[in-house]
């Protein structure tokens, strides 16, 4: 979990990137994105190993909890997990659960499109299109409100993930271990709050 | 003490025959609690209260009393222990309620914890876990050396020492949403691996501690931090790192 959750947070640094030229400039986010669509390393070898590392993450995160589940068939007629700990750290299923219903919308809003367009369609070499294609997806209100919301369920994910990874790893340091955290913490916020701008901006600006 | 302040309460306590059955919340009433009795004392006056009324006694682990030997195990009111921090249930005092309260009590809960009767859990799966490596091979016994011929930094034997005050209660099992049992298998880990004597078998003791614990059906770690909250020693989240150090390079180094 913690290793495949570690590749995933450097792949979303790097998604963030590149989407957030959109904002600024639209040749920069076509070139880019260009690159990245039909680059033969990004493709063939880098996109490959992104869909090995999420299916892992997911199909681990679900065994994980499953196992878990069974570790206490008789459950407490009162609890008070509130505590001891805190909700986000408890509820990595429903908040990973949450990312992956959005990854199936973004399967069909751009994975699916995208081998369309240049697979069928044959636009393989159309360095323009992206931008277009940006705007076209942020217009629908529905749907920057459903981006909006997956993120906010991201960043609570990330709250727990990001230093969880750490120390499931053996990583813990009495120096460093505060300086972790506090940079999960900025980063499960400014990351996911990233893409909400960028979602907002163009559903504003367009 | 006067008979004015005295606590009523309502126990929602769980009564268990045995392992095989069913088991299930019955409710009591207990009236004039000191609050200055302890937790466990209460218990007792609700047992003399019971075995007068011709009832059987609910059955409770219970020691040393005094917050060593971590025979108690009580759920209560959705917390291990009690509500407090870094106590066992027979340091919890009444002082802690209010008159009039419901207070639930139950058994820890856990696949690897069956219930035995009412509010007892057998806790052997901690043993096994201990006799799968928690232990030096070297026999220190007639030959000991003197403890200061071996030199061990100070911050080391602290964490070491820190670590041995696990009482293996199994507070943490019971308070981990997962029912695992790493924050006693990683305390019991690092007391060892942090001293000279039990370096040399650190990476197999790793591998074999962690093994019996997943046979023994404990949940996984999850990083909650549940455990450590709850642990009335206040065993540190700490050595779970070190443990899983531990298990990872030796899991890597295995032939």
């Amino acid at each position: 979990m913690a290793l495949s959750g570690l590749f995933l947070i450097f792949f979303l640094l790097q998604h963030l990137t590149i989407n957030f030229t959109s904002v600024f400039s639209p040749e920069t986010f076509n070139e880019l994105s260009h690159f990245m669509g039909t680059n033969f390393v990004v493709q063939a070898i880098l996109q490959p190993v992104l869909a090995f590392g999420v299916f892992f993450h997911l199909a681990m995160g679900i065994r994980l909890e499953l196992m878990n589940r069974k570790a206490r068939p008789v459950k407490y007629a009162y609890s008070k997990p509130g505590a001891n700990s805190s909700w986000v750290s408890r509820n990595m299923i429903i908040t990973g659960i949450t990312v992956l219903l959005f990854l199936a919308l973004h399967f069909y809003d751009f994975w699916i499109p995208e081998l369309k367009i240049k697979y069928v369609d044959g636009l393989m070499d159309d360095t323009t299109r992206y931008y277009p294609e940006l705007l076209h997806k942020f217009e629908n209100p529905v749907r920057v409100g459903l981006y909006v919301l997956s993120f906010v369920f991201l960043a609570l994910h990330l709250l727990h993930g990001f230093q969880s990874a750490f120390q499931s790893m053996g990583a813990r340091h009495k120096k460093y271990t505060p300086i972790i955290e506090k940079l999960g913490t900025a980063y499960a916020v400014l990351v996911p709050f990233g893409f909400i701008v960028i979602a907002i901006y163009h559903f504003v600006a367009h | 003490m006067s008979a004015e302040k005295g606590l009523n309460l309502t126990l929602k306590v769980w009564r268990q025959k045995n392992s095989k059955d069913k088991g299930g919340i019955e409710t009591y009433q207990v009236s004039n609690i000191s609050p200055d009795s302890s937790f466990l004392e209460m218990i007792d006056i609700l047992n003399e209260q019971l075995i007068g009324e011709g009832k059987e006694p609910v059955a409770f682990d219970h020691d040393c009393r005094e917050g060593i030997c971590g025979s108690c195990s009580m759920y209560i009111n959705g917390q291990a222990h009690g509500p407090g921090r870094a106590i066992t249930t027979c340091q919890l005092h009444m002082r802690e309620f209010k008159d009039g309260e419901t207070i639930y009590i139950e058994p820890w809960r856990a696949g690897a914890f069956p219930v035995i009767k009412d509010l007892m859990v057998d806790r052997s799966a901690f043993d096994r876990i201990m006799a799968s490596g928690g232990f030096v091979s070297v026999n220190t016994s007639g030959n000991t050396q003197d403890a200061n011929a071996i030199p061990i930094e100070k911050v080391n034997a602290d964490m070491a020492f820190d670590a041995a005050t696990c009482i293996g209660c199994g507070a943490c099992v019971a308070s981990c949403k997962n029912a695992s049992a790493m924050l006693f298998v990683s305390a019991k880990v690092s007391q060892f691996s942090l001293l000279p004597q039990g370096q040399t078998e650190a990476k197999q003791r790793a591998i074999n501690m962690v093994n019996q614990m997943d046979e023994e059906g404990f949940g996984n770690c999850t990083n909650t931090g549940a455990c450590a909250v709850e642990c009335p020693k206040e065993i540190s989240l700490e050595n779970i790192a070190r443990m899983n150090r531990e298990y990872l390079s030796a899991s890597v180094a295995k032939e």
